[in-house]
């Protein structure tokens, strides 16, 4: 119990659940005041929060990115005219546009009220990236690849490889291009993309060949002996279960579907792909070394996230005033907005701090 | 324990192994040489289960492990039994630091998690890389990367190694520290070792049995001193002892030191160097520094490159030779110092006069060829079929430059840096996967390259290569020059870098020839 709150990595889910709660407690308003809260958060937990590796750093990218969200849509919302009504800032003159492009509009009046919708709708929107950048820098990612389900492990596999081959591509590619520079040869664009594409390709290859066998030698894909008839059944249950999923989904959308097929077509499918993924997690005779450990900050941290986004549903249904504010007075903050974002802090900060960084030999 | 029967191996009409017979024991070093193409990589697959599974061929005969047969055993459920490390111990990574790495075969065996806990630990302490556990894999130099993979190999507790070429690319230090590691295993855990080797001199003295290809399909089997007096292959050691007629053939430094000296007596005069040659042209660089973000990767190196002169530049792996050649051909930016040949700084040319003033021949030879036969890259660098010819004679034109053997292909590539008739010519690592036959003949050919006025400078870490071919050295540490002359003084001044024929009998002598032609 002591090393609880000791200097350690949180569990990479327990993050994530939390940027997505909060996500989801801004998607369900358009109140600035509430968004620059959920901003803030992000913001204090990932410099409280963060450790020292490279993914760490990503934060202020992903807060460049939301800015840029934000100016963009201002700019197309003035570029592209739309709400007529309100009171005039600019009267842009409205460039005329050819017949076929009816109901599109060039410039024209700017007004008040469609630019503060503007800003409002692109600050929801950068928010939202803001929310997945801080899930990004406090977890690492491939940390939560490897907390998949056993049954999806090929599929963490895979995505793992795919993340370290990016950046040797780079690498081969920068080697191959300074290496063609030694010699003659043809100099034309398609031949000079053929010198650079054919050797990298090549040595992509010859690598991924490599690893297979390595992999191979050290025992991937070992099967644990189970029955044909073991292997039918979960076969069976995983078809059940996407066939559930995919009627109860169309039926859920489509309101003239009867409505048996919705809900409980989907319930029948999430407890038949279950089966079929524990079925299928037992087939693999694998285990995993030093699981990140699930503990009471982790339960606090998700359940911070979700009662955050709870708050944030009931709000957006009982104080819609509060949560979709009008354009035309000022926009006021509730009592249950400020709880949800209050405990999303709170949660967040009741993590422990970040493992120090092992000293690294030179 | 394993054992090979009759076992045959052919790709199309080309048998590589044809009733090839082999038992190995418990707690015994197995080495496996031959010239290149002789089928020692697939004498390891077959072991491993990789041959004929991912190189494709028949496979024939059967593989007896305790008694039972693995042929039809896939390489995944002979990971228990069989560890295998390939020849680039980096490509086969498959997780990030050197801890999860050292995990992953164990998770994939279903081990329970405090026996991979302890594994984990007792085996970081084995190899001595505690202090790297938590490290990126991709930033480890080559020495401890070839650590890890053995490391990541042993936590699943193999009775047999199969391990190809492990020392090849490794500096003379790190190849040392492998094999002490590797003796240790056999010595202290009884694992059985079966490796592979082109650079005999340093692991014949660790092996139990050698087992040398004979190139068409039949191998020969028994202990190295038999085996060592007529081999088509063998180090400079046992050439020294066979043109001395010792009996039996000394196998380490130490047996050959105390039957040389009578032979020292004999010799009469060490040879010496010929005259200096002019003090002027080819590539002169002073001070000359280059930085990698904050990391100072060369610093300070001054040197210079003479008409008729081979210079040979070492240092242990990750010491800045790459980046010090690139930073010479100009195309590696410098931060500081300056470079001239001829007057002319290669940094301020464009490629097509680069080409022209300094040829590089790239660690990976293979990165500078791209078309489908060697007549069409002859062709397309301004090269001709002749040029090729006078380097490796005997190469069909119509040839994919892929299916040459390595000493093929960096002749080839040679060909194609030289089209340009640099007046200086650097390589980098040529001698990566030569046997020593290929490796006399680059030397032959560097030699003439000097005899007709260039200036060769080769980064390297073959000792031996170095002591056949150079008449300089540089030495290279921390990205600074820590020693530099002509090759007697400076193999006399630091042992680690003395060719065998210099340690068995003393300062001036470098080569068997030498000691051959006094004889």
């Amino acid at each position: 119990m002591t090393t609880t709150w000791l200097p350690r990595d949180l569990h990479p889910v327990a993050w994530w659940c939390w940027a997505i709660g909060l996500a989801v407690v801004a998607s369900f308003t358009t109140n600035p005041w509430v968004l620059l809260l959920v901003v803030a958060t992000c913001a204090l937990v990932v410099a409280a929060r963060r450790g020292d590796q490279p993914w760490a750093r990503s934060f202020r990218l992903y807060a460049v990115l939301a800015a840029v969200i934000v100016v963009v849509r201002v700019l197309f919302r003035v570029l592209f005219g739309g709400g007529d009504f309100g009171t005039v800032l600019v009267d842009l003159p409205e460039v005329p546009l050819p017949h076929w492009a009816l109901g599109l509009h060039l410039l024209g009046p700017l007004t008040r009220e469609s630019l503060l919708f503007a800003v409002y709708d692109g600050l929801r929107l950068g928010t939202i990236v803001l929310c997945v950048g801080a899930a990004n820098s406090l977890a690492n990612p491939k940390r939560l690849l490897r907390s998949m389900p056993a049954a999806l492990y090929e599929v963490g596999t895979a995505l793992v490889v795919a993340v370290t081959v990016l950046p040797q591509l780079a690498d081969s590619l920068r080697r191959v291009r300074s290496a063609q520079r030694l010699r003659g040869g043809d100099t034309r664009r398609v031949a000079r993309l053929r010198r650079l594409l054919v050797p990298v390709l090549e040595d992509a290859l010859e690598r991924s060949l490599a690893l297979a066998a390595g992999m191979d030698t050290r025992g991937y894909g070992r099967t644990a002996g189970l029955t044909a008839g073991r292997r039918r059944l979960t076969g069976a249950l995983m078809l059940v279960g996407l066939c559930g999923l995919c009627v109860g989904t169309y039926a859920v959308l489509d309101r003239t579907a009867p409505r048996f097929l919705a809900l409980p077509m989907v319930g029948v499918g999430v407890v038949a792909a279950f089966l079929g993924l524990v079925g299928a997690g037992g087939r693999v005779g694998r285990s995993r070394y030093r699981p990140d450990p699930w503990l009471l900050p982790e339960w606090l941290v998700l359940g911070s996230g979700v009662a955050a986004a709870t708050l944030a549903v009931v709000a957006s249904h009982e104080e819609v005033l509060a949560a979709y504010p009008s354009l035309t007075a000022w926009p006021a903050l509730s009592l249950t907005h400020l709880v949800a974002v209050g405990l999303a802090v709170v949660g967040g900060l009741a993590s422990p701090a970040p493992a120090e960084p092992a000293v690294v030999a030179a | 324990m394993i054992e090979l029967r009759d076992i045959g191996m052919a790709y199309g009409e080309r048998r590589v192994l044809d009733g090839v017979n082999l038992a190995v024991g418990e707690g015994e070093l197995v080495l496996v040489t031959g010239r290149t193409g002789s089928g020692k990589s697939t004498l390891l697959g077959v072991l491993t289960g990789l041959v004929p599974r991912f190189s494709g061929g028949v496979l024939t005969g059967d593989v007896l492990l305790d008694g039972s047969s693995i042929v039809r055993t896939p390489p995944r459920e002979r990971a228990h039994h069989i560890g295998y490390v390939g020849q680039d111990p980096a490509a086969g990574f498959v997780t990030d630091t050197v801890e999860e790495e050292l995990a992953y075969g164990m998770e994939q065996l279903g081990l329970p998690a405090d026996t991979m806990r302890r594994r984990v630990e007792e085996t970081l302490d084995l190899l001595g890389i505690a202090d790297l556990r938590s490290r990126d894999l991709r930033r480890l130099s080559g020495g401890e990367q070839q650590r890890v993979a053995l490391g990541s190999v042993l936590t699943m507790h193999p009775r047999i190694l199969v391990l190809d070429e492990p020392t090849s690319a490794l500096d003379p230090t790190a190849a040392e520290d492998v094999l002490a590691t590797l003796t240790r295993l056999v010595h202290d855990l009884g694992v059985s070792v079966v490796l592979a080797e082109h650079r005999l001199e340093r692991v014949v003295p660790f092996a139990d049995t050698l087992v040398v290809m004979s190139g068409d399909g039949a191998l020969r089997t028994g202990s190295p001193a038999d085996l060592l007096a007529d081999s088509p292959v063998a180090p400079p050691l046992v050439e020294l002892g066979r043109a001395a007629g010792w009996q039996p053939l000394p196998l380490t430094v130490r047996d050959a030191r105390r039957l040389a000296n009578g032979l020292r007596d004999r010799l009469g005069v060490p040879p010496t160097d010929a005259a200096e040659p002019p003090a002027t042209g080819g590539l002169e660089a002073r001070a000359v520094t280059v930085t990698h973000g904050s990391k100072l990767a060369v610093h300070d190196v001054s040197l210079a490159l003479r008409p008729g002169t081979v210079t040979a530049l070492m240092g242990r792996n990750g010491s800045g030779k790459s980046t010090l050649l690139w930073a010479l051909q100009g195309s590696g930016r410098r931060r500081g110092g300056t470079v001239s040949v001829d007057g002319r700084d290669p940094a301020s040319l464009d490629d097509e006069a680069r080409r022209t003033t300094v040829g590089l021949v790239p660690q990976n030879a293979a990165d500078l060829l791209y078309l489908e036969t060697v007549d069409q890259e002859l062709t397309a660098s301004g090269a001709t079929p002749a040029d090729l010819a006078r380097l490796v004679p005997g190469i069909d034109g119509d040839t994919h430059p892929r299916d040459l053997s390595e000493g093929q292909r960096l002749a080839l590539a040679l060909t194609v840096v030289l089209a340009g008739a640099p007046p200086v010519l650097l390589l980098d690592e040529p001698t990566r996967g030569l046997d020593y036959a290929a490796k006399h003949a680059l030397a032959v050919t560097l030699r003439s390259m000097a005899a007709d006025g260039r200036a060769v400078l080769i980064a390297t870490h073959d000792v031996e290569f170095v002591a056949q071919v150079a008449d300089h050295v540089v030495v290279l540490a921390e990205g600074e020059v820590v020693s530099s002359g002509p090759v007697r003084r400076v193999v006399a001044e630091s042992p680690a870098f003395a060719p065998q024929v210099t340690k068995v009998l003393g300062a001036p002598w470098l080569r068997v020839d030498e000691v051959v032609a006094r004889l």
